[in-house]
């Protein structure tokens, strides 16, 4: 079987600084796989790879057998993945429902359907996803006033309404409520499950990861350290000395 | 959604008295006819800028440009059509050789203003896919670049009559009031200004201009074309500002390359302060916002002469320093903050 995404020896360096040294990861359709690794350890810059937010230096990205290392972010969003950020990203100045009306999935849609105002369908679509994130309530207050757990919230449920092929979610859980943890989990796995979503997930919290992943992959100083189960990585030697020895 | 409102009976009632008021305004204000003129041209080029200003994010200082390629096009249409270019600027639109009779001045009109819209928005499509891709001060100074630049050039074609300027067409005697007639179509123009406006921000295409306002690299990886999204916006701005300028230049009838078609220093720095005073980013911004404008320069003018300037480079200061959401953008915090208060 071939994977969705296949990431082969990707390379991309910051002057002296090589963030990704020949990174390859493959996520299979459906999946749930895991990205760990120590701060610095080049696990956004693989992100922004993926998604054309930087090019890099060397190596392939195939997305459904298409190479993608060449195509602009929005051609790659537009190809169906899509991610969100360690610091939320969100329209400050919308809404929080404007947030979600904005970003449902307009790859479906030709451009001309950008002329067009909400409908129902469009609002009920958007509020189902708020109630999913628990922000229904939030939804006619400006984003910007959101917390920063609730913005991350926001964006992920922004994320589900493009329905994407492929969900990139970088440290989904960072800042949020801890009380509220373990139903973002619940929810993740539900979307996996019942949209038949892909996700690759940064995590470090490593009860999350473990709990959340079916794969995981390591990296430490740009290269990847090690792959495999959770119970596989848990207890790694490489692995635990490369967290141990960065704490 | 944001600026979208169902047509309520208040709301067909306010609409109707506006248009009441729109209409009567010339009738009842007979020595304040030209300056209603302008203020309708006004409103036109604050909404148009705002459409790229406010609900975008991208602060253009360059309008002008649109404004003088609409004024000159027009004018060469209007002239053209029946008349030389090259000749009737050589002479000045003077002489007993180039009248215009009244079909020929209509035709003029019917056919000069929509050109002048449609050249200014070809013009925007050409420049859109260079200057947009540009942003923050880079855009802004381009932008600025552009509209000097246009002026300079116009001034260096002996064909529109170079430097000492273009005539739009002598209005024939027979027509009547034509300034009356120039109202009304600036009305006309204002009001579809407005409405389409409207329209735009209540579908999804205005909140995504609002996404590329807040965060342009997030709407792009959300699949956002943000590129078509902004040159569409930037192209239908220019089309009313063109349409606009084609207005202006009959109403004041000489075009002056520097001083009005690509007035930078003046309409230019206008239209943005219009839409700041009223509040940028809302749709009724910009017209309040160029209400209070000619109201206040007509005092500043009329009252102050000599230190009219002085005083409008210190509204702009008041205005930054104590308005900086603009009066509807004011008016709406106290209505939030209000409204938070009750919810407590
Ligand atoms: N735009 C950039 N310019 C220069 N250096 C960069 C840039 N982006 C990342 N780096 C460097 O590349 C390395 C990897 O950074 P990256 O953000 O990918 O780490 P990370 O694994 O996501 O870390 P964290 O867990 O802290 O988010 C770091 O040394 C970082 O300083
Ligand atoms: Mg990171």
């Amino acid at each position: 079987m071939t994977a969705m995404l296949q990431v082969t020896d990707v390379t991309k360096a910051f002057g002296g600084v090589v963030a990704n040294d020949a990174v390859s990861i493959s996520v299979p359709q459906g999946a749930i796989v895991g990205l760990i690794g120590p701060n610095g350890s080049g696990k956004t810059t693989l992100f922004n790879a993926i998604t054309g937010a930087q090019a890099i230096d060397a190596g392939s990205i195939r997305f459904e057998g298409q190479e993608i290392s060449r195509l602009l972010t929005g051609e790659i969003a537009r190809a169906g993945i899509i991610r969100t950020y360690q610091q939320p990203r969100i329209y400050g100045g919308l809404s929080t429902r404007d947030n979600m009306l904005v970003s449902a999935s307009i790859r479906r849609g030709s451009s001309p359907s950008l002329f067009r105002r909400a409908n129902a369908k469009a609002i009920a679509w958007a509020d189902e996803l708020l109630d999913f994130v628990g922000l229904i309530e939030k939804r006619d207050i400006l984003a910007g006033d959101l917390s920063f757990g609730q913005q991350k919230l926001l964006e992920l449920a922004m994320a589900l309404s493009n329905e994407p092929r492929m969900l990139l979610l970088d440290e989904p859980t960072a800042g949020i409520n801890p009380i509220l943890i373990d139903s973002v989990i619940e929810r993740l796995k539900v979307a996996n499950s019942k949209f038949g979503l892909t996700l690759l997930v940064i995590e470090h919290n490593m009860p999350v990861i473990m709990d959340l992943a079916q794969h995981i992959y390591c990296l430490a100083h740009g290269s990847l350290l090690a792959d495999g189960t959770p119970e596989a990585i848990q207890n790694d030697a490489n692995v635990l000395d490369a967290y141990l020895g960065a704490a | 959604m944001a600026e979208y409102r169902a047509l309520t009976p208040k709301r067909l009632l306010l609409i109707a008295s506006l248009l009441a008021v729109g209409v009567a305004a010339p009738l009842v204000l007979p020595a304040y006819q030209l300056q209603l003129t302008e203020l309708l041209l006004f409103i036109v080029f604050a909404l148009a800028w705002d459409l790229v200003g406010g609900q975008m994010g991208y602060n253009s200082f360059g309008n002008v440009l649109f404004v003088g390629l609409g004024m000159y096009g027009a004018a060469i249409v209007q002239v053209g059509l029946f008349y030389d270019v090259g000749l009737y600027n050589a002479a000045r639109g003077g002489g007993t050789q180039f009248v215009f009779d009244v079909p020929q001045f209509i035709t003029g009109l019917a056919l000069g203003i929509p050109a002048a819209a449609l050249i200014s928005a070809f013009a925007a499509w050409l420049l859109g896919s260079l200057v947009l891709t540009m942003r923050g001060h880079y855009f802004a100074i381009c932008t600025l670049g552009l509209g000097i630049a246009a002026g300079q050039i116009a001034a260096g074609i002996p064909w529109i009559g170079a430097g000492s300027g273009m005539l739009t067409p002598n209005p024939p005697e027979a027509l009547g009031d034509v300034a009356l007639l120039l109202y009304y179509l600036a009305l006309g123009l204002a009001i579809t200004c407005a409405l389409t406006f409207a329209w735009l921000l209540s579908t999804r295409f205005g909140l995504a201009l609002n996404a590329i306002r807040d965060d342009e690299d997030k709407a792009e990886a959300m699949g956002l074309k943000t590129h078509a999204a902004k040159v569409t916006a930037w192209v239908i701005a220019a089309g009313f500002l063109g349409a606009a300028g084609a207005l202006y230049g009959n109403v004041v009838r000489f075009i002056d390359p520097v001083q009005t078609a690509f007035a930078g220093a003046t309409i230019g720095v206008w239209m943005i302060l219009m839409a700041l005073l009223g509040g940028k980013g809302t749709l009724a911004g910009p017209i309040v916002g160029a209400i209070v404008f000619q109201i206040m320069k007509e005092l500043f003018w009329t009252y102050l002469l000599g230190w009219q300037r002085v005083a409008l480079g210190l509204l702009i200061i008041a205005v930054a320093v104590f308005f900086p959401a603009g009066i509807v953008g004011f008016i709406r915090e106290r209505g939030s903050a209000k409204a938070k208060e009750q919810n407590q």
